[in-house]
Parts: C-alpha cells; sequence; structure tokens
C-alpha cells in the first residue's frame, strides 16, 4: 500500500479520533490516577499527598456490598438478555410482515424509551402499590388475593419487578435494531424458500437466523451494557432499598462519591467495574465469532 | 382456489393472533403516556386523588402556564440547537469512521477500534470533575461548542459500532462496480456505504437525538448561563427538593415528548423501506 | 462520477462550516452581555422551588442598592454538590454558593481555603446581625473552639430559613377512632394504642421517606437522645461505648415493635417522601414523619388537610425529646471572590425582617430571622416553637463514619423488613465502626 493511502485512510478516523482523545483519553488516565488515591473530592488534589497505591482496590475486593450489587445488577440483565431481547425480537419479526395496521405498532412500542423517568416511576409504583396498587386489585379480583404483597419492600420480589420495569422500558431499543437489521435482508431471499413452501419457521431458521446473527450480539453486547449500568430506574424506583436488596453498581459508585465523598474509592469502582464490563464483553465477541463459524 | 382460500384464512386466523398480542403490549407501552397527558390536565390537587385518564374539567391553561413558568420558549430553541448539530455531527463522523473500520486498510486498526469499543463498555462516573477542570482549561466552559463536542464524544462509541456491523453485511460487489465507475473512497462512502446503511443511521438519528434530548446533567456541569440550558432544565423547576408541582410537570413533560415522538415518526420511515432504494444508487 | 465526488465534498464543507459558524455565532451572543459597567454578585444555588422569590428578591436588591445580584439554578441537587466541587478545583466558584451534606464536607471546605470566615462580621455593631438569626440556624454554619475537624473556629455561612423534623397527625382520623384530636399521643405506649384503633378502622399508622435513608436516621436519633441522652450518643460516635449497648438495642428494637404492631404504612422501606406525602395529604395515614417543609406541600395537595405537628411520643422520660433542626438551607461567602463586602452586604439583607418575611410567605417556610415570625399558620408556629427542642448531627463537633451511617439505616430497613434482629444489627454496625476505626489509625 502506499503511504498516501494509508494517510488517506487515517483521514476517515480522524475527526472521531480527535473527540475522542480530548474528552475521554484526558478523563480517564484522570480517573485512573485519582484511584490510586484518597481524596474526598473537595481539599484541594495533590497527588504526592493523596497517594496511598492499591488500597482502594484491595478494600473493594473484601466489599461484599459492592460484589452483592454486581451480582444483582447480572441478575437484571440475564432477564434482559432472555426476556426483553426475546419480546423485542418477537415484535420486531411480527412487525416485519406485510400486515394491516403494523406501522401504527412500530410507533407505540418505541413510547417507553421516550418516556420520562418520572413518569415511569410514577406509574408503575402505583402499579406495584401495597395498597392500592393495580397489580394487587387485578390479583384479588382474579381470586390470588394470597399473592398479594408489597411488591417493592418485599425483599423477596423487589430485584425482579424493578427488573421487569427496566425491561419494558428497554425493549423498544432492541425492537428497533432488529427491525433494522431485519430490513437489510434482501426480501428476494425468502423467494425460493417459498416456492418450495417453506414454512415461516423453516424460513425464518434458513434466512432470517443465519443473517441476523451480528444483529444478535450487537444486540445482546448493549443489552448487558445497558443493563448493567442501570440505576435511575433503581434510584427512582427503590433507591436500592430494601436494605441492599436492589442496589448495582453504579448506585453503590453515586453512594461512594456523593454520599460519603470517597472520591478516590469511587474512582476504583468505576475501573472495578468498567473492567468486568470489558471482560463480559470480551467472552461475547468471542463467543460470536465462533458461532459465525460454526 | 381452494388452496387460496384456505391460505387466506390461515393467514387471517394469524394475524389475528399477532395482534392480539401486539395490542396488549401497545396498551402497556401507551397507558403511561396517556396517564401523563390526562394528568396535565389535572391540578395538584387532583393528580393523586382523580383516577380518571380524562378529567372531567381539564386544565388546558396548564400548558400555558408550564411553557411560560418553565421558560421553554428560550430552552426549547436551544435544544433543538444541540440536538440537530449533535446528531449531525455524530452521523457523519461516526460513519466515516465506520465505515474505514469495516472497508478500510491502516495499521493499528482493530486496535483504534477496540478502543472505541473499550469506552463504550468503561463508564466513568468519577470524569465530571476532570471533565469540568478540562473543558475550563480550553475555555470550553459555557459555550454551546464544548456541549456538543461533549455529547458528539457520548454518542460516538455506539455509532460507531452500530454503523460497522451495518457496513460488513454489505455486499462487497456493489463496493468494486462502485470502484470500477471511477469512484474514490469518499465517493463510495457517500454513494453506496451511506444509502446502505439507511436503516442503521436511521436508527442512530433516532437514539441519538432521544439522548441529547433528555441530556441535563451534563448541561448543568458545562453551562453557567441560563440562556445556553437545553429543554430539561425548564422541567427542573418544577421539580423542587420538597416541592413537585405534578401537573405543570406533566404539562412540560408532555410539551417535551412530542418533538422526540415526531423524530420518530419520520426517522421510522427509513427503517422500513431500508435497502432497495438504495442498491441501485450505487 | 468525479463531478459528483466534488460536490460530496462540497455539501460536506459548506455543511461544516455552517455548523461552525452557527455554533460560533451562538456562543458569541451572552458574552457579549458581560461587558456591562453594573457592579454584580453571582450566586449559586439548588433550590428550585425557591426560584421565583429568589428573583423577585434580586429584582428588589438591584432597585434599592444597584447591585445586581444574580441567582443561577443547578438542580436537581447531587448535579448541584457535583457543580460545586468540580468549580472548586478549577477556582471558580461564584461570590456566593451553598454547600450541602455533613459537616466534614463543610470543614473540608473551609480547610482549603474556599470559604470566607464571617465571624467578625457577625460580631460587628455588638454583634447585630447575629443576634436576629436564631442561634440553632447559626449552630450549624459555626465551628466551635477545638472542632474535631482542625477548622480555626468561627461562622462561616448565613442561614436564611430553619427547619425541623416532626410528627405530624391527621386531627379527622384521630377524631373517627374517637382519640381527642387537640391531644395526639405524648408517650410510645399511647401512640401504639392509638395504632391498634386505627389499624381496626383500616387506616395507616405511619408514613415517611424512609427509602431516603437520612430520615431513618433522624427518627433513630431522636429516640437515641431521648433514651440515652445526648453524651451517650456522642460518646458512642467518639467510640467509647459500643453500638451493643443495651440502650442502643433499645433504639432499633423500637423499629421492630413499629413493625410487629404494623404501625408503619405498607411499603415504608422503599417510600420516597414525596410518597408519603401524598398519602398523607389524601388522609391515608394518621402519623407522618415529615419536615417543616410539608407544611406547603400539603397547602399544595389538599388544603383542607385538618392536621397538627407534635413531638414525637416519647418512650423515656429520663431525657428530653430531640428533634433534628437547624438551619435549611445556608449560604457561604467565596473567600476568593473579588466581591466579598458586596456578597456579605447581601446576604445580610437577605437575612432582614421585610426580606424573610417575603420569603417564608412565598415558600411558606420558617424564617432564620428571629423577629420575623408574623402572621404564621398555626402549623408553622408549631414547628417554630419546637426549634428549642432541636439539635443536628452538624453541631456535635464530632461525627460518624459514613460508612457507618449507611451500616446504621439500611441496617434497620433490614429490622423493618425482618430480615435481621436489633441484637443482630447491633453486631453489625459496631463491626462496621470498628473495622473505620482500624483504618483510620
Amino acid at each position: 500500500m502506499r503511504t498516501k493511502t494509508i494517510l488517506q485512510n487515517y483521514l476517515f478516523v480522524l475527526p472521531a479520533f480527535l473527540i475522542f482523545s480530548i474528552f475521554y483519553i484526558y478523563p480517564f488516565y484522570k480517573v485512573f490516577t485519582l484511584a490510586l488515591c484518597q481524596w474526598d473530592g473537595i481539599a484541594r488534589f495533590d497527588f504526592a499527598k493523596n497517594f496511598i497505591g492499591l488500597r482502594n482496590f484491595i478494600e473493594l475486593f473484601q466489599d461484599k456490598i459492592w460484589w452483592s450489587a454486581m451480582l444483582q445488577a447480572g441478575y437484571i440483565t440475564l432477564i434482559a438478555l432472555t426476556f426483553q431481547n426475546a419480546l423485542a425480537l418477537g415484535l420486531a419479526l411480527a412487525c416485519d410482515r406485510d400486515m394491516k395496521g403494523g406501522n401504527i405498532y412500530r410507533v407505540i412500542f418505541y413510547l417507553p424509551p421516550v418516556l420520562s423517568e418520572v413518569v415511569a416511576g410514577l406509574v408503575w409504583k402505583w402499579i406495584y402499590d401495597g395498597n392500592y396498587g393495580l397489580l394487587n386489585y387485578w390479583l384479588q379480583n382474579i381470586g390470588l388475593s394470597n399473592l398479594v404483597t408489597d411488591w417493592l419492600s418485599n425483599p423477596k420480589t423487589a430485584l425482579i419487578c424493578v427488573a421487569i420495569i427496566h425491561c419494558w422500558k428497554g425493549f423498544g431499543w432492541g425492537f428497533i435494531i432488529f427491525l433494522a437489521g431485519l430490513q437489510t435482508i434482501p426480501r428476494q431471499l425468502y423467494e425460493p424458500a417459498k416456492v418450495d413452501g417453506a414454512s415461516s419457521w423453516q424460513m425464518f431458521k434458513s434466512v432470517t437466523l443465519p443473517l441476523m446473527v451480528p444483529v444478535f450480539i450487537l444486540v445482546s453486547i448493549l443489552t448487558v451494557l445497558g443493563t448493567m449500568q442501570v440505576f435511575v430506574l433503581i434510584l427512582s424506583m427503590t433507591g436500592g432499598g430494601p436494605g441492599y436488596h436492589t442496589e448495582v453498581p453504579v448506585t453503590r459508585i453515586l453512594a461512594s462519591m456523593v454520599g460519603s465523598s470517597r472520591f478516590g474509592y469511587a474512582c476504583s469502582q468505576g475501573i472495578m467495574f468498567g473492567a468486568v464490563l470489558l471482560a463480559v464483553s470480551f467472552v461475547q465477541i468471542k463467543l460470536s465469532k465462533y458461532m459465525k463459524q460454526a | 382456489m381452494k388452496e387460496g382460500t384456505k391460505y387466506k384464512i390461515e393467514r387471517f386466523f394469524k394475524d389475528f393472533v399477532i395482534h392480539i398480542l401486539l395490542i396488549i403490549v401497545s396498551v402497556t407501552c401507551l397507558f403511561p403516556l396517556l396517564w401523563m397527558a390526562g394528568s396535565s390536565l389535572k391540578t395538584q390537587q387532583t393528580i393523586f386523588s382523580d383516577m380518571s385518564i380524562f378529567p372531567k374539567n381539564p386544565m388546558w391553561g396548564n400548558f400555558y402556564l408550564a411553557w411560560t413558568k418553565g421558560g421553554f420558549g428560550m430552552y426549547f430553541l436551544n435544544s433543538m440547537f444541540y440536538t440537530v448539530t449533535a446528531v449531525f455531527g455524530i452521523v457523519i463522523i461516526a460513519s466515516l469512521a465506520a465505515f474505514a473500520f469495516s472497508r478500510l486498510k491502516f495499521p493499528g486498526k482493530n486496535i483504534l477500534f477496540y478502543m472505541f469499543l473499550g469506552a463504550m463498555m468503561i463508564p466513568l462516573p468519577g470524569s465530571f470533575v476532570p471533565l469540568y477542570v478540562l473543558m475550563t482549561k480550553l475555555h470550553l466552559i459555557n459555550t454551546r461548542i464544548g456541549y456538543i463536542l461533549c455529547m458528539i464524544n457520548a454518542g460516538l462509541s455506539f455509532s460507531i459500532y452500530l454503523l460497522k456491523t451495518f457496513f460488513d453485511k454489505m455486499p462487497v460487489e456493489l463496493e468494486d462496480a462502485a470502484r470500477i465507475d471511477g469512484c474514490s473512497k469518499i465517493g463510495i462512502w457517500w454513494n453506496v456505504a451511506l444509502p446502505l446503511a439507511k436503516p442503521a443511521i436511521a436508527v442512530i438519528i433516532i437514539f441519538s437525538s432521544l439522548n441529547v434530548w433528555n441530556e441535563y446533567i451534563l448541561a448543568t456541569l458545562i453551562f453557567s448561563s441560563k440562556s445556553l440550558m437545553p429543554l430539561q432544565r425548564g422541567l427542573m423547576i418544577f421539580q423542587g427538593i420538597h416541592i413537585t408541582e405534578y401537573s405543570l410537570l406533566m404539562a412540560g413533560m408532555t410539551i417535551t415528548t412530542v418533538p422526540i415522538i415526531l423524530v420518530y415518526l419520520l426517522m421510522q420511515r427509513h427503517i422500513i423501506k431500508g435497502l432497495t432504494a438504495g442498491v441501485i444508487v450505487g | 462520477m468525479k463531478g459528483q465526488y466534488r460536490k460530496v465534498c462540497l455539501f460536506f464543507i459548506l455543511s461544516l462550516f455552517t455548523v461552525f459558524l452557527s455554533i460560533f455565532l451562538a456562543s458569541c451572543g451572552p458574552q457579549a452581555q458581560k461587558k456591562e459597567q453594573v457592579k454584580s454578585i453571582k450566586i449559586w444555588h439548588w433550590m428550585s422551588d425557591r426560584e421565583e422569590a429568589f428573583l423577585e428578591l434580586a429584582r428588589r436588591y438591584e432597585k434599592e442598592t444597584g447591585v445586581r445580584v444574580n441567582f443561577e439554578l443547578y438542580a436537581p441537587s447531587d448535579a448541584y454538590t457535583q457543580k460545586v466541587r468540580a468549580a472548586a478545583q478549577t477556582n471558580t466558584l461564584p461570590d456566593i454558593f451553598g454547600i450541602l451534606g455533613e459537616k466534614r464536607y463543610f470543614a473540608s471546605f473551609v480547610k482549603s481555603g474556599y470559604v470566607y470566615d464571617l465571624t467578625e462580621e457577625m460580631d460587628r455593631d455588638m454583634g447585630a446581625w447575629k443576634n436576629k438569626l436564631f442561634v440553632k440556624a447559626l449552630a450549624v454554619n459555626e465551628f466551635e473552639q477545638e472542632n474535631s475537624f482542625g477548622v480555626k473556629p468561627g461562622i462561616y455561612g448565613v442561614p436564611i430559613d430553619v427547619t425541623n423534623i416532626q410528627m405530624l397527625y391527621n386531627k379527622d382520623l384521630l377524631r373517627a377512632v374517637g382519640a381527642d384530636p387537640s391531644n395526639p399521643p405524648k408517650t410510645w405506649k399511647d401512640l401504639i394504642e392509638v395504632n391498634k384503633k386505627l389499624k381496626a378502622n383500616g387506616v395507616h399508622g405511619l408514613v415517611s421517606g424512609w427509602g431516603e435513608i437520612w430520615m431513618i436516621d433522624c427518627m433513630a436519633s431522636n429516640y437515641a437522645f431521648n433514651i440515652m441522652g445526648k453524651d451517650k450518643v456522642l460518646a458512642t460516635i467518639r467510640g467509647e461505648v459500643s453500638y451493643t449497648d443495651p440502650d442502643w438495642i433499645k433504639v432499633f428494637d423500637l423499629f421492630r415493635e413499629m413493625r410487629d404492631e404494623g404501625l408503619l404504612a405498607s411499603g415504608i422501606v422503599t417510600m420516597v417522601n414525596k410518597t408519603a406525602e401524598q398519602l398523607f395529604a389524601n388522609n391515608r395515614a394518621a402519623f407522618a414523619f415529615n419536615g417543616s417543609w410539608c407544611v406547603n406541600v400539603y397547602k399544595g395537595m389538599n388544603p383542607n388537610l385538618n392536621y397538627g405537628a407534635m413531638l414525637p411520643p416519647q418512650v423515656s422520660d429520663k431525657y428530653p425529646m430531640t428533634i433534628w433542626g437547624g438551619a435549611g438551607s445556608s449560604f457561604m461567602v467565596n473567600k476568593q471572590s473579588k466581591d466579598v463586602q458586596p456578597a456579605v452586604d447581601f446576604l445580610k439583607w437577605i437575612t432582614d425582617a421585610p426580606q424573610q418575611i417575603f420569603l417564608s410567605k412565598e415558600a411558606q417556610g420558617l424564617p432564620s430571622n428571629k423577629y420575623s415570625l408574623k402572621d404564621m399558620p398555626m402549623v408553622l408556629s408549631q414547628f417554630a416553637s419546637a426549634m428549642d427542642n432541636t439539635t443536628h448531627p452538624n453541631v456535635w463537633g464530632v461525627s460518624e463514619f459514613p460508612a457507618v451511617i449507611e451500616a446504621f439505616n439500611k441496617g434497620i430497613q433490614y429490622i423493618i423488613i425482618g430480615e435481621k434482629t436489633p441484637e443482630q444489627l447491633a453486631a453489625d454496625i459496631q463491626a462496621v465502626k470498628e473495622r473505620e476505626m482500624a483504618k483510620k489509625q
């Protein structure tokens, strides 16, 4: 390759790289140094004075609450990966058919992501409320009054309830990406299968599925990243409670940063969290490469 | 003929079942929105006691009150400006980079790509203070350009990844044909890659505009002049530490939600039409 | 194809150019306005519900003195806190700002030289300014001799209002079960008795925002003062008394008792205070544990609510019932500001009686100026009269480790959901306390 061509090729990435290096790499470097310091976020920062080595990380490894928060986020993520994505894919497939009035659904399914967290929080709290909630009302009406409980403050149900709201609020994203992915499959590819009289399931398996693999990977990585980092919803629904039953990594980071002003510790939590997410995503990407070959 | 009818009946039945399922999901999606719109017509006193979706005495004045009290006029223009410029920037910059990552060869390609990908994965909750220091040093604090650049940066990684996935699926033959026609690299990007990735670009526009439109925390960090603040600042007026003016808040939220739904309505058409039109252009 | 390529390039360059031009023009606008010669001071605040009142006061002040006051609002308070801390790092704090949170953070700001010492101003003219203000409100902004934070003693902030946190009771609901609405329960036993009748009537006992854990801290602290007295509480914080002390277990046991007696509204452990306020305002709970700001909230939600304020019913008569209270919000002057004197003058003006009366009317809060307690609604004056019973962690001179506070509050949530006994909790808190103390050494 000629040097000129390579330079030309670099030009394509240059704008992205410039913005990225200014607004990401510098803060990233700073966060990394802060993670090695004990600093309250207020006093004048002095690296030599505040440096404490890896003590933050050592403490973090022993922080049981942190790791249980990680597990709880993992639990929500698992539900989102299966339930939310299955729903998104199913709805995308349904909307991809040439159907009367199919258009209107496309619009409606994107409403939850658009909706403000405040409204979502108010409405869902009203549904889950222990005394005047819709859910309990329905349960009583269909004769399941033994299931009636205080959904968000019962330690057994709080996490799953939050996960359900998260899936409801998030399936619209996956839905749109799946829909966009389905559109890039040329209609002609289905023709031979149709002529052969294949059922829709067979067509899905032989035509749609293989072509959608990259999109599945994309959506699953985005789901993991999006769900692991959930927090606004948690703060507005349960505040991490009851006890620590719905704490997730980001709420813990906020608690160290704003709540107890341990800026250095918060930064070390952020880095640890990032490392876990990187590892998970790496595994996902490796798995997907394997799947593509298979 | 008989087969045709059977097929039709079967199809009708299938569609019917699918419709029922879709309607059930739709109801759960529509209900909170209706509740929000309905609540914006109630008063602070009736909002939690009047359980009807649409109140008997709708307070249409709430919208006017929310608009004036929240100072929405100015904020609205600001938010439009930020959204349009940031989304435009994201689409151009991300598609150039994604095209290079997908189609061009240069040393360090993979490392660069994984760097962007990594940025998406490592959240930087502590970056608030460093970012503020950086923006002050660059004299970007309290400027529109500083905010827009931050928003572009925030949307970049995701968009590059999404677009690369779609560019990778682009048939190589089309690219070759364009090259034989004498198209340069930038020409292929513009004439072949972008039209083919139309659904993906529509998705990016939908997601990014929602993110920029709803962003607020970064704006409070970067801006100090009220005249530069985005729309979400107007909603904050109704959410006091102690008092939330629910009906005005709901009216304000209804106002702020409408444009973003409009963006979606405009963009989702491109998700549907998608490919066939694009293939011929190259 | 070549021609098209050129067109693309042209379009690309042109569009980039327009974007940057428009950004440039747009960002020039506000900067050009700054050239005026009028003296002005800048204030950063987080009180979105008082924005209008502040703007009105700024208008009046400019009319009176010619000094322009720019109030800049940053909400919610978490975002505000971050902004103030970030600005401190770049020496770009405004002339006047507020510091939220525990006293330790306030001390850190003072020690880093961000906050102007107001002691001299307060004491000038025989303490004319100081004597106008409620002692309890000033105490929150004061660092005493030999305080444990190592801050030079003095007053570093100006309270602009006062609050305290008490129990509210619904008179109509009490009357409905045959209790005397003018004579709410004074002791714990009475409270439990009344609750039995309320329960029979299907009414919630107590609502409060215990999902926001600081309100649990507040309630527990009230009863700790009542059961073991101030000295023992402070000794515990200093590490001289263990949390496994029987008195502390008695405090934790109150929460178990409240749960077992069905006094607590269901869902209280994850309830935010705004939800609790909705329930109380709509006559769905007989008691609420809430701050004096609630008067304004209830008025907005249900102007006909018939209620009163009282001290939490006492458990023991050994020590007086003490509640949290003090300055609701305070302003500090930036030590590095070029306009320290104008800033101080404005704070003096805003704590003067006319402005305090205006603020307290607009926001239905309690003024920090002693001479502004006029024409107040009944409930508010009940709150005002309870100011003598108040204390606050920020005036104790010692502060508990954040990790212990968290373990304490979250732990009480565990008692309420029945996953821990008071004894277990006491042991857990003490373990955290010992770990933190070991870390410090």
